[in-house]
């Protein structure tokens, strides 16, 4: 997806949400940081931009309320979170970049509802990659796109990373082949240097090479 | 950002860098602590125990209370209740909290160095909340996170630290901290109760307050721990006041825009008049907000994002 390809996808999906909302009375935007932060915003201009206008927008991290800390290998940075409107009876439109496994977004919910007690709350994410883990779906979505599980999907903000763009690559499966190879001429050194251990001292791989 | 310690002993082994990412923790927390339902979830199913062989008001409760906003289960022990009135050993004690399967213990002992004993033989993480008069880090962490709070920023401020630096471990870490953040600290005491070569720490030494107390941004009154006084450090505690109390005339000679620390309980009316304590100089109650936050930061760091 090119820059392009964005703007046209959040040009309707903002569309989208004044349509089903039938106008923007009471309505309120919560991105999720930090990419969905930048797409809420976003949506908020466009949504402003035709109805005339200004909607709330809050920002929401959601590292405190995730179900994986233990699972992390490094301290999770806490961006924290911005709600600077009251939620109470508002229509939330939760807005991220990538609908994956759908955790993200039940921790979501559980924050947001810990602020109050929104009259709904919607789901809109720029891209939906599918391989859902919990009962979740968007009610917008920018673009679907079928992907493997050990596929990367990348999503790029010009606010952020000084571009638009998403792209999807096989990091995890080239790492592992990579990762394969040198196990393989490990091991080959290794047979190698073998006849050389007869003294039961390790062979020095490091020299050999 | 690296795996952190396992263990928060004190602050005088941390890097600048390791002690901002405390504070810019706290500052989001300061957030949570402020929604209409100021709990999260991120520590649940945790198990955090509080040892506290001496006695303590606002440390265990602020640990409580953050462990409690971060949805750990708190388990509380002071010693006058325990069997440490029977004669266990702190090994034997620490033993069994191993057995009971704790995540986390906060201790507070009166022997210097109780703390890393205990994390030495503990799987659980281990926070220092003091130990005799060596170090009290959490409160240190706290108390720079007033600073930052009230300045923005560690060069060029200038601490003073007045009272009995000799038996306390707030000075300690403080000064730990300011010194690695950057900051100028100077300390006022009668000379009884300065430490032998405090100077090495990187700390001016004085003892005639009256003539020193404008230069600072923040003055941080120690209480006199009458409880460690073996007597004859100073003649009375009228005398005290007289010298080194903050009074009202001398709030007056202290810079615009100081502030007035106390990592409390105070003795009012001995190193804090009453009337000063409750002034608008006074951070006093900040203070302790902060702590929560600290508090939790602490927790959140030491308890979460570790390698399974």
């Amino acid at each position: 997806m090119g820059e392009s390809d964005i703007r046209r996808a959040l040009v309707r999906i903002a569309h989208e949400i004044i349509e089903k909302n039938r106008g923007i009375k009471k309505l309120g935007l919560i991105g999720i940081k930090r990419r969905g932060d930048f797409i809420a915003r976003r949506l908020a201009e466009r949504i402003q931009q035709s109805e005339g206008v200004k909607i709330p927008i809050g920002a929401l991290d959601i590292t405190l309320y995730r179900d994986d800390l233990q699972l992390v290998s490094e301290t999770p940075i806490i961006e924290g979170t911005d709600i600077p409107f009251n939620i109470n009876k508002k229509m939330i439109i939760l807005v991220d970049d990538v609908l994956y496994t759908g955790r993200t977004i039940r921790a979501a919910i559980e924050e947001i509802l810990d602020f109050g007690r929104p009259k709904a709350i919607q789901l809109a994410v720029l891209l939906d990659r599918g391989h859902r883990e919990l009962p979740i779906q968007a009610d917008f979505v920018g673009k679907k796109v079928p992907t493997e599980k050990n596929e990367i999907v990348d999503v790029f903000v010009k606010e952020l990373d000084g571009k638009d763009s998403v792209v999807v690559h096989y990091y995890k499966k080239e790492k592992a082949k990579k990762e394969k190879r040198r196990k393989k001429s490990r091991i080959k050194l290794l047979k190698e240097a073998k006849p050389k251990v007869e003294q039961l001292t390790m062979p020095d791989i490091k020299k050999d090479r | 950002m690296n795996n952190p310690k396992k263990d928060l002993l004190g602050i005088e082994n941390l890097s600048d860098s390791e002690i901002y990412q405390y504070l810019d923790a706290a500052d989001k927390f300061t957030e949570v602590l402020e929604r209409p339902i100021p709990i999260v979830p991120s520590l649940r199913g945790k198990t955090i125990l509080t040892l506290f062989f001496e006695p303590s008001t606002r440390t265990q409760l602020s640990f409580s209370i953050a462990a409690k906003r971060l949805s750990a289960d708190v388990v509380n022990f002071s010693q006058a209740t325990s069997s440490v009135s029977k004669g266990e050993t702190l090994l034997d004690t620490a033993k069994n909290i191993e057995a009971m399967k704790v995540d986390g213990v906060i201790v507070r002992h009166s022997a210097p160095g109780a703390a890393k004993y205990l994390a030495e033989r503990l799987d659980a993480f281990v926070i220092n909340a003091g130990d005799g008069s060596h170090e009290h880090p959490t409160q240190a962490l706290l108390d720079l996170m007033t600073m930052k709070q009230y300045f923005g920023a560690f060069k060029n401020l200038n601490v003073l630290i007045v009272g009995d630096i000799a038996h306390s471990r707030v000075a300690r870490s403080n000064i730990f901290g300011l010194k690695t953040l950057g900051a100028q600290v100077a300390i006022c005491a009668p000379p009884t109760l300065i430490p032998l070569e405090i100077e090495k720490c990187g700390a001016d030494v004085y003892s005639n307050l009256d003539s020193i107390i404008g230069k600072f941004d923040v003055i941080m009154v120690l209480r006199i721990q009458l409880e460690r006084q073996e007597g004859g450090l100073f003649p009375s505690t009228r005398e005290y006041r007289t010298l080194y109390g903050l009074t009202r005339e001398r709030v007056g000679k202290m810079k615009t825009d100081s502030i007035i620390m106390h990592p409390g309980p105070t003795n009012r009316g001995v190193e804090i008049d009453p009337d000063v304590a409750d002034s608008n100089k006074s951070v006093i109650l900040q203070q302790v907000k902060n702590g929560v936050a600290i508090r939790m930061a602490i927790l959140f760091i030491h308890a979460g994002g570790k390698i399974e």
